[in-house]
């Protein structure tokens, strides 16, 4: 296994919406089940009692890899695929954000309506 | 259910004529809300204009308010977290966000509510990704433990 250093994600707007994206699909959301033993687990692993051909399974790893909700990495000829928890832990903070959100526009808020009284 | 309600309150000293101004004027709700709104707040009127947050200025503000019952009630159903360009949120079910104003004896209690995240296909499918139920809750404690061991 490659040596991960804990990777501060920059703070990406946009990550959520990708994410959820990702997460919408009922295959994938099968094929992460699948992964979140944290072992790593070829194409064909995967595609081990699935209706679908490897080329569909394939097509879907790309999108949560692209979501970087899994990581690929290369075993000889052979793809290997594992999951990458931090985005999905981040989905957790997903309401709390926008808690957060709201408690600085009520900040601002305050500020605004106490410094300046009619 | 409760966790798909954001709830908010906050004590203000300024008088109800004066927060319910700053929040159902459309220049002043840009002020603090940093948005930059097109026309005044209608009810039942689509609002909208652009975000002013420093690094969200891509970001449109799409609104429709509800309700305005003068010095009371504001609401208006948006899209949160709608910041991604690609993604069309207008097939999504919006949230409401209601504000209601109190007079208290040194000013104002203002009570924000945002519901309806139940309805949001984003939403549900994070809730159910990680709900008990599925399973979901004991396999993030199989990837925190997986983690723990990898560092």
């Amino acid at each position: 296994m490659s040596p991960s250093t804990p990777n501060p994600r920059k703070h990406n707007p946009r990550a959520p919406a990708q994410l959820f994206a990702a997460l919408g699909d009922e295959t994938r959301l099968t094929l992460l089940g699948r992964l979140t033993n944290g072992q790593q687990r070829s194409i064909t692993d995967l595609a081990h009692n699935s209706p679908l051909t490897r080329q569909a399974i394939t097509k879907h790893l790309r999108v949560l890899e692209r979501a970087r909700i899994i990581r690929c990495t290369r075993s000889g000829r052979e793809r290997l695929y594992e999951l990458d928890p931090l985005p999905v832990q981040s989905l957790k903070n997903y309401l709390d954000a926008l808690s957060t959100q709201w408690d600085s526009a009520l900040s601002r808020l305050r500020t605004f309506v106490e410094a300046k009284p009619d | 259910m409760e966790s798909n309600v954001i709830e908010k309150s906050i004590e203000l000293n300024a008088p109800v004529s004066r927060v319910w101004q700053a929040l159902t004027d459309h220049r002043q709700f840009g002020q603090w809300f940093c948005v930059r709104i097109d026309a005044p707040f209608q009810p039942g009127q689509p609002s909208t204009g652009y975000i002013t947050h420093p690094g969200y200025e891509h970001v449109r503000w799409e609104a429709v308010v509800q309700k305005i019952e003068p010095e009371h009630t504001f609401s208006f159903t948006w899209h949160p977290y709608a910041i991604d360009p690609a993604v069309d949120y207008s097939q999504e079910t919006p949230t409401l966000v209601e504000f209601t104003l109190t007079s208290t004896p040194t000013g104002t209690l203002l009570r924000v509510t945002e519901s309806g995240f139940e309805n949001i296909p984003a939403a549900r499918r994070a809730e159910a990704f990680l709900k008990d139920g599925n399973g979901w809750a004991a396999q993030m404690r199989n990837i925190e433990a997986y983690v723990a061991q990898h560092p």
